[in-house]
């Protein structure tokens, strides 16, 4: 408790740093999942390929993979930015096939009839199927959340400052307060942005707390499902 | 591309190979330690596993357990049981197992699961006891999904077991971290090349093994089969 | 005045969904489809606002063949109910109503004003208008349904089985509703069911469909009870079984109709509408 309360300033720091490379990657995983998983989806030939392809990237190790990266990209080893790159790969790998299932998780009967009634392909995309996959788009994105947060730490063994550096840092100089820091703090902000996604989750889907019970467990079961991505 | 080529020639260097710091005895160690690791996983977790999935208790404690190590950060767990039993294997095999446990253990009772509950309670009205359904229904149509789990917990494992050389624990991380040390980039890269490749192959042997392993009629068929399903591939293929 | 000619649907599986299918469909009336699952009803359906596209053929609507029309538009201009309503499902009931002007650049103010009305039309109340779909029950989804049909004041409003997944207390309240709608609005309905009772009380023309949207005959109700072309005809719309073969029996206390197996069916009253068929 000492330690911590002497370092508040490192602490806060390295929680900083640390953010400052997983926030990023979590959202572009996000982003770039999306239209990946929606060919995947959409292009019934192409969803093996996709996904096993998208899977191998899944078994590529982090340490080495942050090693390699700066080869590919042409950063310097030591540079965040591998790290927003290798870990946004991982998030992709992830999130690609939660994509997929949350776009196939909508129901065919309400994208026919918005159909019918004149939503163009387009329209249909972006105000109905997307927001419909959102449950399942959601369960994904909070084991993508989670995952990154823990991975983030490994760069510290390169030197890439995060929570991870409270980790090398105390090893190195037998400080077990200041890994249990680490721990502590690097659980609490996994934990708080998973808070935060399932606060916007809420926000844009107003009707999933309105829903009927037998469709809620459902939906419970769907996003369930998607959420042992990893377990 | 000159570290790439400098990278592998050092790993087609016979010189690299032999010695107790060469390619050879570090292939090994990963291979040993990542073996070890799955068996005391799988030795712990899949008892567990058939126990909540044949009962149908427990299941959210094991889901929410699981949850929790999944946002645990292995570094931090290696590097402080590291310091409390001293460098070598002892701390990352600790840490290797905790990290292990959660996907076997998924693996384990999702596949009972993933059983169609008529198959069970059919089995239960030809007068099976509760042990044959377990070995004659249950495993086999789980088989699967426990084949995924330990696919996926093997690939962490192999993976993550590059740390062990942080805390002196030996393996393929060992040429990361003298890379590192000395500057030397392409020595880095050999390292990550290996263990990238030592993943894949596990990734391929387990492959192959499921094809072995799992039932003809299972794998063509109903509920079980991993890869048709496409809500419920992700149990293994993570 | 929507005109199929010789259209033929064959799916990329090879399913011949319809053969070869001739019909006019008068504008302003209720025209019914029915048949039995699988003989083409719902494509038929939507080959008119070519959710289907035909194989061979042409359908035209007041003249205008529909293969030179723009899909999306097209499907703006004619109201579509489904079964199970089709609502989407994270659309308020209001929002869901005025989904089709929205769409079509309506202010969405405005929109909103007009699905209120329509709401008043379909006999719902207005305090429903913020409820989301799944927090009606299935009659009023249906009715919303109905509502969204007609927000966009189309001509054309396409039903399939629009009231084949609701109890049948609900469903009588419907058509009566819907009855009631049409003298109002006077549209060209199209609808789709493989209840002949639903087909007999809703359709000017009845359109009775053997497998391959092949048509087994075609006339008004009254046509089709009186004179059965075929076996098949007589067998669907039960006149075999008798149970519209009925006739007058005196009894004690009055004549009442009976069927053929001697089951009492109905009274004799005297005519009381002039229209009435
Ligand atoms: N998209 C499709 N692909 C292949 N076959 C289809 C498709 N849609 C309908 N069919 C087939 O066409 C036939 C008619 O279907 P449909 O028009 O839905 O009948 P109904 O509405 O009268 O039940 C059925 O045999 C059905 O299986
Ligand atoms: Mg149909």
């Amino acid at each position: 408790m000492n330690w911590v309360a002497n370092n508040l300033p490192l602490i806060l720091q390295r929680t900083g740093d640390h953010l400052a490379i997983a926030v990023p990657a979590i959202i572009l995983s996000f982003v770039i999942s999306i239209p990946i998983g929606w060919v995947a989806h959409h292009y019934r030939w192409s969803r093996g390929t996709v996904l096993t392809s998208i899977g191998l990237l899944y078994a590529i190790p982090s340490l080495p993979l942050f090693i390699v990266i700066p080869l590919i990209v042409g950063t310097g080893l030591r540079s965040p930015v591998n790290l927003v790159v290798g870990l946004t790969l991982y998030g992709i790998a992830l999130m690609v096939r939660s994509t997929a299932d949350a776009l196939g998780s909508v129901d065919s009967n309400v994208e026919q009839s918005a159909s019918a009634v004149g939503f163009s392909a387009w329209q249909r995309f972006w105000r109905v199927d997307l927001p419909l996959a959102g449950p399942v788009l959601l369960a994904g994105i909070r084991v993508v959340s989670v995952s990154t947060v823990s991975l983030t730490t490994v760069g510290a063994v390169i030197g890439i400052s995060s929570l991870g550096s409270l980790f090398t840092d105390g090893f190195q100089r037998n400080i077990t307060a200041e890994i249990y820091t680490g721990i502590v703090m690097t659980i609490l902000v996994a934990l708080v942005l998973d808070l935060i996604l399932v606060m916007i989750g809420r926000a844009l889907m107003p009707w999933i707390g309105a829903v009927s019970p037998r469709r809620a467990a459902r939906n419970a079961r769907a996003a369930r499902r998607s959420g042992e991505v990893t377990a | 591309m000159n570290f790439l080529i400098e990278a592998f020639q050092f790993i087609f260097d016979p010189a690299n190979w032999g010695g107790s710091g060469g390619i050879g005895v570090r292939l090994v160690e990963h291979l040993w330690v990542s073996l070890l690791v799955v068996v005391i996983a799988a030795a712990i977790a899949i008892p567990v596993g058939f126990l909540i999935g044949h009962t149908g208790t427990g299941k959210s404690i094991a889901v929410i357990g699981s949850g929790g190590v999944r946002a645990l950060p292995t570094l931090g767990l290696v590097t402080v049981i590291a310091l409390s039993v001293g460098i070598g294997l002892t701390a990352p095999i600790i840490a290797l197992v905790v990290l292990a446990i959660p996907s076997i253990l998924a693996g384990a009772y999702s596949g009972f699961e993933a059983i169609d509950r008529r198959t069970i309670d059919a089995a239960r009205a030809v007068g099976r006891t509760e042990w044959q359904i377990v070995t004659a229904v249950e495993l086999p149509l789980g088989l699967p999904l426990l084949m995924g789990g330990l696919r996926s917990a093997s690939l962490q494992v192999i993976s993550t077991a590059t740390l062990a050389a942080y805390v002196g624990g030996g393996g393929l991380g060992g040429f990361l971290f003298t890379g590192l040390r000395t500057n030397d980039y392409p020595q880095m890269l050999a390292g990550s090349i290996l263990v990238i490749a030592l993943a894949l192959l596990s990734e391929g042997f387990f492959a192959i093994l499921e094809r072995v392993t799992v039932p003809a009629g299972v794998r063509a068929g109903l509920p079980t089969s991993v890869r048709a399903r496409p809500s419920r591939s992700r149990a293994t293929a993570a | 005045m929507i005109e199929f000619r010789s259209v033929t649907k064959k799916f990329p599986d090879g399913t011949v969904a319809v053969r070869d299918f001739d019909l006019v469909i008068p504008s302003r009336k209720t025209t019914v489809f029915v048949g039995s699952s699988g003989s083409g009803k719902t494509t038929l359906l939507r080959m008119i606002n070519r959710m289907v596209d035909p194989t061979s053929g042409s359908i035209s609507i007041d003249g205008e063949d529909t293969s030179t029309l723009e899909p999306v538009a097209l499907r703006r201009r004619i109201g579509y109910v489904m079964q199970n309503s089709g609502l989407l499902p994270h659309f308020k009931v209001i929002e869901n109503v005025a989904t089709v002007p929205i769409l079509n650049g309506v202010p969405r103010r405005r929109a909103h004003q007009e699905a209120l009305t329509l709401l008043d039309t379909v006999g719902l109340d207005r305090s429903l208008a913020d409820r989301y779909p799944s927090q009606l029950s299935g009659g009023q989804q249906q009715r919303v349904g109905v509502a969204r049909g007609l927000a966009a004041d189309p001509n054309i409003l396409l039903m399939d089985e629009p009231f084949g997944a609701v109890d049948p207390i609900v469903r009588a309240e419907l058509q009566v509703e819907l009855i009631r709608l049409q003298r109002d609005l006077d549209k060209t309905v199209v609808f789709v069911t493989h209840d002949i009772d639903e087909a007999f009380l809703l359709g000017d023309q009845v359109v009775i469909l053997e497998t391959g949207g092949l048509i087994a005959q075609v006339g008004s109700p009254s046509e089709i009870m009186a004179a059965p072309t075929n076996e098949f005809v007589a067998n669907f719309i039960g006149a075999e079984r008798g149970k519209r073969a009925l006739s007058i029996r005196s009894t004690g206390s009055g004549d009442i109709l009976v069927d053929s197996s001697g089951r009492a069916a109905g009274i004799l009253v005297a005519p009381t509408a002039p229209d009435a068929e």
